[in-house]
């Protein structure tokens, strides 16, 4: 326990740090309601025209969007600001001296950050989708509970694996900025990236069938797909376990790679600042 | 020295600067190519499943997002200083330098900063423009030329326009105000669908409050030789990027009120 402490220390500060921005949470949730209004009624549109039988019916999908739209800040957008902000003013070489891990306590920290920008957004946004919008008469186009107590429980072990999956991927773009000494543009090239083969756009499943099987097994479907289908009630028992196996694995490959380049990176580290 | 002499040395000055960082200026424009590729890449794979939406094929919907994907592009090239008078000028004191200098703060504001990166996003609505153009067989002529060019001038306008009005709200707000980015990159979002089906009281925002419909649904159906659906008559269908123009002047209008209502917040 005294071995993590620094860790979890790191990871609370963060998270209580970020929890203050309310009013940049306000305009995300804004602009989330957005989105995920567009998206419900363009799917809604594609379903009622439908003559062929989707992967995914269209109340899952709703919800599918939602959830995406709640926990958008589970996902690896960009380096963390603050290493991006120690690389710049040279502060990086105190996080070398500190008598602890450093790509632990940088993952702690990336782990807090987003987790704290997730929750206050994901329960406003619950209360909009999941509780206003059935209130004001549109339940059709409401977050639905998950089908069955099997699929929560599911849903329950899966969703903290897309914090280990994403903290490492952002450990990923952190070392990039690190040995690149720039953020902007590795942030830009990465997210397009994310968007797509998370699922974060349209669930996968709705890519052509040839390619399900490529974009599942892909590491970024762990991020949205993966979680949000289980949640709906789309994927289910032997495939939705094999789905929480690659979040798994694909965290453990994400951090080892991690780790393998930041001992590479580091041992040639530039310090900037003065 | 003219105004497009001045706004010529502005964006000379930017580019320059830019180019100091060509490496971060090509990831930069790359990366705003391929965020907006992977939006086609959705809207690609949702036909494929699902066949047309109410009449609608991939084809209509890409001369939707394409022509307004250009018409934003260039319209955010312009008006960088616009979108970040807030922070960058009002919360500084910085506007008062711009008050100052024997110029508008228009032209100043518009040559503030003018962005390379945007070249990835008008390279994008060029190619989904072309996508589309071969998956409808749509033969361009000299009308339907002149309709596209019409259409983008307005949809330049509407989009000058709103972020106009954004940094008219700074002086009330001192902050840029980041809600209005819903309209703006929001606004692409919601014109790449044919305005048809969304619910009633969505499209009635779309075309009476901010008309981005007017920019890209409307004169598009007019493009492509379409009825509308809705039952707009044909003879208005080419008229409706005016209200692009009409927009634009509104903001100005509230823009004036902004700059008459500055006191300066610098030291």
């Amino acid at each position: 326990m005294e071995l993590a402490r620094p860790y979890t220390a790191a990871f609370a500060s963060r998270f209580l740090l970020m929890l203050q921005y309310r009013a940049a949470a306000f305009a995300g949730f804004l602009t989330q309601c957005w989105w995920g209004g567009i998206k419900v009624m363009v799917y809604a549109a594609f379903f009622r025209g439908a003559t062929v039988t989707a992967p995914i019916t269209l109340s899952q999908v709703i919800t599918y969007t939602w959830l995406a739209q709640a926990f958008l800040a589970l996902a690896p957008w960009g380096c963390d600001p603050d290493v991006a902000l120690a690389v710049r003013n040279g502060s990086v070489g105190y996080d070398r001296l500190r008598p602890v891990d450093n790509y632990g306590l940088w993952y702690a920290r990336a782990a807090g950050w987003m987790t704290s920008r997730a929750i206050p957004r994901a329960a406003l946004m619950f209360l909009f989708a999941g509780v206003a919008l059935p209130l004001a008469g549109l339940a059709d186009w409401s977050w639905a509970p998950p089908p069955s107590v099997a699929q929560a429980l599911l849903f329950a072990v899966s969703l903290p694996f897309v914090v280990t999956l994403s903290s490492a991927m952002v450990m990923l773009l952190n070392i990039a900025v690190v040995a690149i000494l720039n953020d902007r543009g590795v942030n830009s090239l990465l997210s397009p990236l994310v968007i797509v083969f998370s699922g974060n756009l349209i669930p996968l499943t709705i890519f052509p069938d040839w390619m399900h099987v490529a974009l599942f097994v892909q590491p970024f479907a762990g991020l949205v797909d993966i979680p949000f289908r289980i949640y709906t009630g789309n994927l289910t028992g032997g495939a939705a376990w094999a789905g929480i196996a690659l979040q798994a694995l694909w965290t453990i490959v994400i951090v080892a790679l991690g780790r393998a380049w930041m001992a590479r990176v580091m041992r040639r580290l530039a310090m900037q600042g003065g | 020295m003219n105004a497009a002499a001045l706004l010529r040395r502005y964006c000379a000055a930017s580019l320059r600067a830019q180019m100091q960082y060509p490496v971060n200026a090509m990831l930069l424009a790359t990366g705003q190519f391929w965020a907006t590729v992977v939006d086609i890449a959705a809207i690609w794979a949702l036909f494929h499943r699902f066949g047309a939406v109410d009449g609608w094929r991939f084809g209509d919907v890409a001369m939707f997002f394409g022509l307004v994907s250009i018409s934003f592009s260039i319209a955010d090239f312009f008006t960088r200083g616009f979108d970040v008078l807030g922070t960058e000028f009002i919360k500084t004191g910085a506007f008062d330098r711009i008050l100052l200098r024997p110029r508008t703060a228009t032209l100043q504001l518009i040559g503030h900063d003018f962005r390379l990166s945007r070249a990835g996003r008008f390279l994008q609505g060029v190619a989904v423009t072309a996508i589309a153009t071969s998956s409808l067989h749509f033969q361009w002529d000299a009308a339907s030329l002149a309709l596209a060019t019409w259409t983008i001038a307005g949809g330049v306008a509407l989009f000058f326009g709103l972020m106009v009005f954004q940094g008219a709200l700074a002086f009330w707000t001192t902050e840029s105000l980041e809600a209005m980015n819903l309209l703006t990159y929001g606004g692409v979002q919601a014109a790449q669908f044919p305005l048809s089906i969304y619910e009633r009281w969505f499209r009635s925002f779309l075309i009476f409050v901010v008309p981005i419909g007017c920019v890209a649904y409307f004169p598009v159906l007019a493009i492509l030789g379409k009825p509308d659906p809705l039952g707009a008559p044909d003879w208005l269908l080419p008229l409706t990027p005016l209200a692009g123009f009409a927009f634009l002047g509104v903001s100005f209008i509230a823009w004036r009120a902004g700059v008459s209502k500055y006191t300066s917040t610098g030291s």
